[in-house]
């Protein structure tokens, strides 16, 4: 985990999507949204998952390992930024690479586009423009010693186990602190491959 | 980041503040790097010599601050959040896509005039537009007498404008019919306050929440309407206070509440008479209290002694069990606070539900103490200070009663006026419709809203407005109540002048200029005033701008219950919002009331008031066997006249839908007829088990044929005379496809904006899951 970063608390989202009108004001990418909110139970309640780039640590994130051009380059102080577009050429792996499903390809542009925490707010020292507005606080930007004196007692994590590859993230995900297993399951369990059950 | 990289660091010179326009900016205005502005890489500041101007959200109760990002050529093109007190940073969607409104393609830059409604619009002068207007008012006046021309203001008006709306009809039209929109909104609330209370406003500032044990939130759906107030929720939630929600869906905030009562729509006085009858029933009851501050308790307790438990939860349909679960938690907390909403007030019922919340509070003792007491969520901006100042049909300003001698007297004074020439009360905005179809009424001048959309019943809302003779509306876009008038003036949005709204809290926050409107746009004032000096009023109409109202405003407030007196435009602009009653200009504002355990009543005691539960005004039968309650939705608001337009709130939630619980057996996405005894509409289903079985849910913002508000019903509470919105008759079957929304009118030659046409034939809800983040678009 990084120092000042996101912290994601699903159980605080009211799906709004004040963090994705906030995300298209941004100006290094003004216009278009870089955030991701998802319904996770429709027709059995309103929650909802606001889902920010995780800036995998893992020791480099997913994206940036399969990119060809090398076009995904990491901040020293642990940001994955979006693709530099005199490199990037549209290839989609990072796409199909990440494990969370965040960068996108703007096809008419065969770039890639994702969120990059805000680097022009936050190289300054101001919280990224979704954490900034976000009405409840399920998307906290500070350090862990800051959230931890905001909301006692609170737990994160910030590693995933997807099948048998556990990715560590620069942004962590508040889990209930009574049901915490590390690292916290990832995506679906796999039950087959090639047709065999591996259950 | 902690670690950051120091070679980068050096590389990026620091950001020079940059210093703002004083010719837009009032005095004190900090800049880009104070409270969290732009830290723009240097490339902003230099490249676009962007300013910012702080003001405040145009739309809800909250009034969050906020910055308008304005270009070297003096247009609003952006938004950056504010740490201003209320809202510390934070922004809902619609505050943050609020700015599109300003350069809006749709917005009206000329007046439109005709002479029958058989003609199309053309674009006028303004002259032209005044002298039509100022021709007809004098024609009906003179053949129907004063009364019959009337005028409808809004709560979304800076306090100035009210003042000036309530001012024009009873000095220039010399009309008593005159009202305002925030009668659909607010004035339960106000009604049960000034009974218990002798003074209509929340009695706790916001920041008190985090102070409390236990929040009770009734009949609100706070995480879409009122979003900026769940960071006060959980900063309480943090400290350990528990949370009740009464509240027939399960919202977001009801989600994670500790306790969440699903109540059937329109019982909600049956319950809270309950849970005071388990408080009683227990010994929970602050005796002392009850015995130094209030009168009437006996009259109550005897009447919830009729409500217990087991009757209530029958008429609630909820378990007995959680409302004896509510009493002590509620009673049981140290000190608890209970905000209310539309929910409880939107009923013919409006006014008992609000008192019968306010007597739990007061009989546990949750009164004027920090972090315990009640709070009333303001629906529109100015929801609060819009009907404190004479917009009401029987208020004058400074909240005085226009059937009280004394407070004629005063105003007439001030006013200049002979007292005999001063009308009495009107009658309420329903009931003017309901005249203008008996032709009691035949002329109207709207100001700041959007019936069409927005009252009930829209088959007689349509009738009254077609049978008027003669009808203006101002608005800065050709809403659909617009499009059916005579005479729009186009008038300025929230952000190209300047005035003061009051929030939920009652704290009166100033909105700056932060832009000149567009050639051809006047502000509200102007041509208020205009028209008042055409109809020979002038003399009393010599407001250059707000600042002048102003000024009048406070003197007209002074030494009243509603005192703004102490309130200055350079107060405001230091302080960043002062709470009324503030009788003198050292005096700091007075956030939280009764502290000193003193009402506003003369005898200064808490009148308690007996609260009888009736069944709602529609009948359940076996043909309309379901309530059909009605609500907001995030991405919109209101009528939505002012979010149906912007590209990004419509692709948020692009048409309204009916939330069916999944026992009636369809499926997401299915068209759904609702039937009630006003009409019929198809509805895409939003199959949800957030929903009770016997209740289905329509989000009001869109007009018809999508319009809830045309299956709603047009009973009054007899007090307050708020229509019974959350409740109605009605029944649900399977239809072929749905109703298409409608876009929104557009000024005459032009085209419509592509931005309002998005996906406003997708069947699906915008909570079915089709697609994630808006990137997809791209």
């Amino acid at each position: 985990m990084m120092g000042r970063t996101i912290f994601i608390d699903p159980g605080r989202c009211i799906g709004c999507q004040a963090c994705v009108s906030a995300c298209r004001e941004c100006d290094s990418h003004r216009g278009k949204s870089m955030i991701h909110l998802d319904y996770t139970e429709p027709g059995m309640s309103v929650a909802s998952l606001p889902s920010v780039c995780m800036h995998c640590e893992d020791p480099v994130a997913p994206c940036a390992e399969v990119c060809p051009a090398d076009a995904i380059l990491v901040t020293a102080d642990g940001v994955v930024q979006q693709a530099d577009t005199t490199r990037c050429i549209g290839c989609s792996n990072c796409v199909n690479a990440c494990p969370f499903g965040i960068p996108k390809i703007d096809l008419q542009a065969k770039l890639q586009m994702k969120c990059n925490l805000c680097y022009d707010r936050t190289a300054y020292g101001l919280a990224p423009m979704c954490a900034t507005v976000c009405p409840t606080g399920a998307l906290f930007y500070g350090t862990l010693e800051e959230l931890q004196a905001e909301r006692p007692g609170v737990q994160v994590a910030d590693s995933f186990v997807f099948g048998d590859v556990v990715v560590q993230t620069g942004v962590a995900m508040v889990v209930p602190a009574d049901k915490v297993q590390w690292p916290v399951p990832g995506g679906l369990p796999v039950v087959e491959i090639n047709g065999k059950d591996v259950r | 980041m902690t670690a950051t990289d120091p070679g980068r660091a050096a590389a990026r010179p620091a950001p020079v503040p940059v210093s703002i326009d004083p010719s837009i900016a009032p005095p004190g205005t900090r800049n880009f790097r104070d409270a969290g502005g732009i830290p723009a890489d240097q490339w902003h500041a230099d490249q676009n010599g962007e300013t910012l101007v702080p003001t405040h959200c145009c739309f809800c109760g909250v009034q969050c601050g906020m910055y308008l990002r304005v270009d070297k050529g003096g247009k609003v093109f952006g938004v950056e959040p504010r740490n201003h007190d209320i809202n510390r940073m934070r922004l809902c969607p619609k505050g943050i896509n609020a700015y599109q409104q300003v350069n809006h393609p749709d917005r009206l830059t000329a007046p439109l005039m005709r002479r029958s409604r058989d003609e199309e619009f053309k674009e006028c002068s303004w002259d032209e537009a005044l002298d039509f207007t100022v021709s007809e008012i004098r024609r009906i006046q003179e053949a129907h007498g004063n009364d019959a021309f009337g005028l409808l203001g809004g709560a979304s008006l800076f306090s100035e404008k009210t003042y000036l709306v309530g001012k024009f009809a009873r000095v220039a039209l010399k009309s008593k019919h005159v009202d305002y929109n925030g009668r659909l909104c607010m004035v339960s609330a106000a009604g049960a306050n000034k009974l218990a209370f002798g003074i209509d406003r929340a009695g706790n500032p916001f920041s008190d929440i985090l102070l409390t044990d236990c929040l009770l939130i009734a009949g609100s759906n706070v995480g879409e309407c009122f979003p900026v107030m769940t960071q006060y929720l959980w900063g309480a939630r943090d400290r350990g206070a528990s949370l009740i929600v009464i509240d027939p869906r399960e919202t977001a905030i009801a989600r994670t509440a500790d306790i969440h009562v699903a109540l059937k729509p329109g019982t909600d006085s049956a319950f809270f008479n309950a849970v005071l009858n388990v408080v009683i029933a227990e010994g929970l009851t602050d005796e002392a209290y009850i015995a130094a501050h209030t009168t009437g308790w006996e009259e109550v307790k005897k009447t919830v002694a009729e409500y217990p438990p087991s009757r209530s939860a029958e008429i609630c349909g909820v378990p007995a069990s959680q409302i004896v679960q509510v009493a002590r938690v509620f009673a049981g907390a140290d000190k608890a606070m209970a905000w209310h909403a539309r929910g409880i007030e939107h009923h013919s019922q409006g006014v008992e539900n609000c008192l019968s919340v306010i007597n739990l509070c007061v009989a546990t003792g949750h009164i004027g103490k920090p972090g315990a007491g009640y709070g009333t969520i303001t629906g529109q901006g100015n929801g609060q200070g819009g009907r404190e100042h004479g917009q009401k049909s029987d208020m004058l300003p400074g909240g005085r009663s226009i059937t009280n001698p004394e407070h004629r007297k005063q105003i007439c004074q001030i006013w200049g006026i002979e007292e005999s020439e001063l009308p009495t009360a009107g009658t309420s905005m329903m009931e003017m419709v309901w005249q203008m179809q008996r032709k009691e009424i035949r002329g109207l001048i709207g100001i700041c809203n959007n019936p069409f959309v927005s009252l009930p019943n829209y088959a007689v809302v349509k009738d009254g407005y077609d049978t008027a003779e003669f009808h203006a509306q101002f608005d800065f876009f050709l809403s659909e109540t617009a499009a059916n008038a005579h005479v729009v003036f186009p008038v300025t949005t929230w952000a190209e002048d300047e005035g003061v709204m009051a929030n939920a809290e009652a704290r009166v926050v100033k909105h700056n200029k932060a832009q000149d409107p567009p050639a051809g746009v006047r502000t509200d004032t102007w041509v208020i005033c205009e028209l008042a000096r055409r109809l020979g009023a002038g003399k009393h109409f010599e407001f250059p701008g707000s600042r002048e109202v102003f000024e009048e405003l406070r003197v007209a407030s002074a030494g009243t219950v509603n005192d703004y007196y102490g309130i200055t435009y350079d107060r405001l602009d230091e302080t960043g919002g002062i709470a009324w009653p503030c009788p003198s200009t050292e005096h700091p504002g007075t956030p939280r009331l009764f502290e000193d355990g003193r009402t506003y009543h003369p005898d200064g005691k808490i009148h308690m008031q007996v609260v009888e539960w009736h069944a709602p005004m529609d009948a359940y039968t076996e043909e309309y066997p379901l309530s059909l309650t009605t609500g907001r939705t995030v991405a919109h608001f209101l009528s939505g006249n002012q979010t149906r337009r912007l590209g990004a709130l419509v692709e948020q939630t692009p048409r309204p839908w009916v939330e069916v619980h999944p026992s009636h057996g369809f499926r997401n996405g299915d068209p759904v007829r609702v039937v009630t005894r006003r009409g019929s509409e198809v509805f895409p289903a939003l199959v949800t088990e957030a929903i009770r079985p016997d209740t289905v849910f329509i989000p009001y913002h869109w007009p018809v044929p999508t319009s809830a508000n045309a299956l709603t019903i047009d009973a009054l509470d007899p007090r307050s005379k708020i229509p019974e919105y959350k409740v109605c008759a009605a029944r649900i079957e399977a239809a072929e496809r749905v109703d298409e929304v409608p876009a929104p009118p557009t000024p005459p030659g032009r085209e419509a904006y592509p931005e309002t046409q998005v996906s406003r034939t997708d069947p699906l809800p915008p909570t079915a899951p089709q697609g994630r983040g808006t990137a997809e678009r791209s």
